[in-house]
C-alpha cells in the first residue's frame, strides 16, 4: 500500500516541479514586460495572456499541493510492513546528510589502522553544539558506487574494528559518542568470516558495555541483528518514528521460522520491530517523530528533532562521573 | 540435583544399543561410542552430546553442582506457537533451556561452567538463556572462579525477535567485567556455534578452543553461498579452518579435554592434581 502511495506522491511531485519552474519563468517574463515594456524574441504573448497562463498554474499548483497532502495523509495509519519499506527508502537522509546538519567542523577518521578501510562505517570527530563529540555510523551510500562501495551498509569485521578505534579515541578525550544506526545486518561474505566477523561484532559489544563516555545511538533507517547491535551499546537510544530494529530482516525471519522469506509481511507483524513498541519494551528510550509520509518528505524538520532530542539526552549525561555513566549504561542492558 | 543427572545419563542407554554415525552410516555399539567420548569409533565424527553428559567429563565425580534450573523462557513476543514447542522440548530433554549453568571441581580446583545443550532449541539465545549465561558469568566473577563456556547454538532464538539479541550486548558485558576483574575465561566452541553467540561470549574468551571439525560462523553458509553466489569450499567455517585463521588457541579431541583445562588452570597459577 506505502509503495502505491509514495509512488503517486512521486509523480505529484514531478509535475509540482514542472510546473513551478513555468511559473517561475512566466513571472519573470511579466516583470520585464512591465518594467520594460518591450519583448524579447519568442516571448509576443501578451501581458494578459501570461497573467492568464499563470493564474492557471498557480491554481494547479495549489490543487497539486493539496492532492500530495491528502496522499501522504492516507500514510497516517501505516502498519509495521510499511515502515519497513519507509525505513529502506534510498532518499531517506543518510548518515552523511545527517552529520552535516546537525555538526560542524567535521574530520573524517579512516581504516581500522590494522588491515582495511571499510566505507560502510562512516565516522569522525565534530562539533555538536561547539562540544566535540565522536560521531560514526553504517553508510548505506547515495549511489551506486557508493552503495557498491559500502555493500549496501552491511559491514566487514574491518568497519566494527574501525569503530572501535574511534571510539576507544573518544573515550582517551572524554568526548560523548553518537552513533547512527541503519543497516540490513553485518555482511554475509568468505572474507568477512575468515577475518572474524563474529569476534569483531563480540569485541565491539564488550568494548562499548565499558565505555565510560556517554553513548547515544540514533536509529535512523533498519537496524537489523548483530550488525546493527554492534554500534548500539547506548546510554540512550533514539528512534526515528518509521525506522526498524530487530533481530534479522523481516525477510530472513520468515526464512529461517517458515523457509518461506516470501512471508515477510507476516513477520513484520509478529516481530515488534517498530519504534512505538520497541518504546514500549523498554528498548529505545525516545521516538523521534518524522513528517506525514516518512523522513523524506522534510528532511530538515527532522534534523531539528534529531538535533534537539540528542542535546536533551545528552545534556544530563554529560554531568555524570565516568563510572555513573559506565554503570548507567549495564543497568539499561542487563534488565533486558 | 545429581540424581536428575544420572537418571538422564541412564536413560540414554536404556534406548538402541547401536548408534548409527551420521558421516560415515556406520552402526556401532554405544559402549563403544561412549568409550571413544561420542566421537564414531570408525570414522571419528563427533556426536553432539548432552550437557550432563559435558559436565560428568570434565568435572571431578560428585562435584557438580547445578545452578538457576528453574529459568525459563518468558515468551517476550507472545509468539505464536511458541509456548507449544517450549513446553514439548522441555519434556523430550528434560531441560528447561538449552543454557545448564554449574560449579564443580577439576583436579580440585572449583570452577564455573556454562554449556548450551544443542538438543533445546538448537543452542540458540534466548532471553533465558541470556539471563542464565549472564547468572553464570556473574557468579564466577563475585567468587573469582575459572570461567569454562562451551558454546553451540544455531544463533537467535527467532520466536523471541529483539529481545534475543539484547541477550548478546548483556553477556559480552558480563564477560567484559568479569575479564577486568582478572578472571580466566575459557571458551570451548563446539558443533555448531554461530550467529549471535559466535558474535557474543563465545568469542571473548582468554583461551578458545574447539573440538575437531565443529561449524563455527557468525553468518550460516547458506547466507553466504546465497550472497556471493557460489559454493563454498569444503572445510569452510570448521574448526581446523579457524584454527589456520587465527582465531582458535587449539583444536582439543574429547578425551584430551580434561587434561587440557587442567594444565591451562595450574598455568594461571591454580592448584590442579588427578584425583
Ligand atoms: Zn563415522
Amino acid at each position: 500500500m506505502i509503495r502505491n502511495i509514495l509512488e503517486q506522491a512521486d509523480k505529484v511531485d514531478a509535475k509540482l516541479a514542472v510546473l513551478s519552474k513555468s511559473a517561475k519563468k512566466h513571472t519573470i517574463m511579466l516583470t520585464r514586460k512591465a518594467l520594460t515594456s518591450e519583448s524579447k524574441d519568442g516571448e509576443n504573448a501578451s501581458s494578459e495572456d501570461i497573467s492568464a497562463l499563470l493564474e492557471k498554474e498557480r491554481e494547479e499548483i495549489l490543487h497539486l499541493q493539496g492532492l500530495k497532502k491528502d496522499l501522504l495523509e492516507q500514510c497516517r495509519d501505516l502498519t509495521p510492513a510499511d515502515r519497513v519499506v519507509l525505513a529502506r527508502l534510498s532518499n531517506r537522509p543518510h548518515i552523511t546528510d545527517f552529520i552535516d546538519a546537525l555538526f560542524t567542523d567535521f574530520f573524517e577518521q579512516k581504516g581500522d589502522h590494522l588491515y582495511d578501510e571499510d566505507p560502510s562505517i562512516f565516522g569522525g570527530i565534530a562539533l555538536f553544539h561547539g562540544i566535540p563529540v565522536t560521531v560514526l555510523g553504517h553508510r548505506k551510500g547515495s549511489t551506486v558506487e557508493e552503495n557498491m562501495a559500502c555493500r549496501f551498509g552491511m559491514p566487514c569485521p574491518e568497519g566494527y574494528r574501525k569503530a572501535m578505534r574511534l571510539m576507544g579515541q573518544a573515550e582517551k578525550f572524554g568526548r560523548p559518542i553518537i552513533t547512527f544506526i541503519d543497516t540490513p545486518g553485518a555482511y554475509p561474505g568468505m572474507e568477512a568470516e575468515e577475518h572474524g566477523q563474529g569476534e569483531a561484532i563480540a569485541r565491539s559489544l564488550a568494548f562499548m558495555s565499558h565505555l565510560s563516555v556517554p553513548v547515544i545511538a540514533v536509529v535512523t533507517g533498519e537496524g537489523n541483528s548483530g550488525g546493527a547491535l554492534a554500534l548500539s551499546v547506548c546510554n540512550r537510544m533514539l528512534m526515528l518514528e518509521n525506522a526498524v530494529y530487530s533481530v534479522l530482516s523481516p525477510e530472513g525471519f520468515a526464512s529461517i521460522l517458515w523457509k518461506d522469506s516470501s512471508r515477510h509481511e507476516e513477520a513484520c507483524e509478529l516481530m515488534k520491530l517498530t519504534a512505538a513498541d520497541l518504546y514500549e519494551n523498554g528498548i529505545v528510550d525516545e521516538v523521534i517523530p518524522e513528517p506525514r509520509g516518512g523522513a523524506q518528505t522534510d528532511p530538515v524538520s527532522v534534523y531539528r528533532s534529531i538535533e534537539d532530542a540528542i542535546a536533551r539526552h545528552l545534556t544530563p549525561l554529560m554531568k555524570m562521573s565516568p563510572k555513573e555513566i559506565t554503570a548507567d549504561r549495564h543497568k539499561k542492558f542487563r534488565k533486558l | 540435583m545429581q540424581f536428575s543427572l544420572r537418571k538422564n545419563m541412564e536413560e540414554e542407554l536404556k534406548e538402541d544399543p547401536f548408534i548409527t554415525c551420521k558421516k560415515c552410516g556406520r552402526r556401532s555399539r554405544k559402549s563403544q561410542w561412549i568409550s571413544h567420548y561420542y566421537a564414531c569409533p570408525v570414522c571419528g565424527k563427533l556426536k553432539n552430546v548432552s550437557a550432563s553428559y559435558r559436565l560428568s567429563v570434565i568435572f571431578d565425580k560428585g562435584s557438580i553442582r547445578l545452578q538457576d534450573q528453574n529459568i525459563t523462557s518468558q515468551d517476550p513476543l507472545n509468539f505464536p506457537g511458541y509456548k507449544e514447542k517450549l513446553e514439548a522440548t522441555k519434556d523430550k530433554t528434560g531441560l528447561m533451556e538449552s543454557a545448564v549453568t554449574a560449579t564443580g571441581k577439576i583436579g580440585g580446583q572449583k570452577a564455573e561452567c556454562i554449556i548450551l545443550d544443542s538438543r533445546f532449541f538448537m543452542g540458540s539465545m534466548s532471553d533465558a538463556v541470556g539471563e542464565k549465561v549472564t547468572r553464570g558469568i556473574e557468579y564466577a566473577t563475585k567468587h573469582h572462579l575459572p570461567l569454562i563456556i562451551f558454546a553451540a547454538s544455531g544463533g537467535a532464538r527467532m520466536q523471541e525477535g529483539i529481545f534475543s539479541l539484547m541477550q548478546m550486548a548483556k553477556t559480552s558485558d558480563a564477560i567484559e567485567e568479569y575479564s577486568r576483574n582478572g578472571g580466566l575465561y575459557i571458551s570451548v566452541l563446539t558443533h555448531p556455534t554461530t550467529g549471535g553467540v559466535t558474535a557474543s561470549f563465545a568469542t571473548l574468551a582468554d583461551i578458545t578452543l574447539a573440538e575437531p571439525g565443529a561449524l563455527i560462523g557468525f553468518a550460516g553458509p547458506r547466507v553466504i553461498e546465497q550472497t556471493i553466489g557460489k559454493k563454498l569450499p569444503a572445510g569452510f567455517q570448521r574448526s581446523e579452518y579457524l584454527y589456520q585463521h587465527g582465531f582458535v588457541d587449539k583444536i582439543v579431541p574429547r578425551e584430551d579435554l580434561r587434561e587440557t583445562l587442567m594444565m591451562l588452570l595450574k598455568l594461571h597459577g591454580m592448584k590442579v592434581k588427578e584425583a
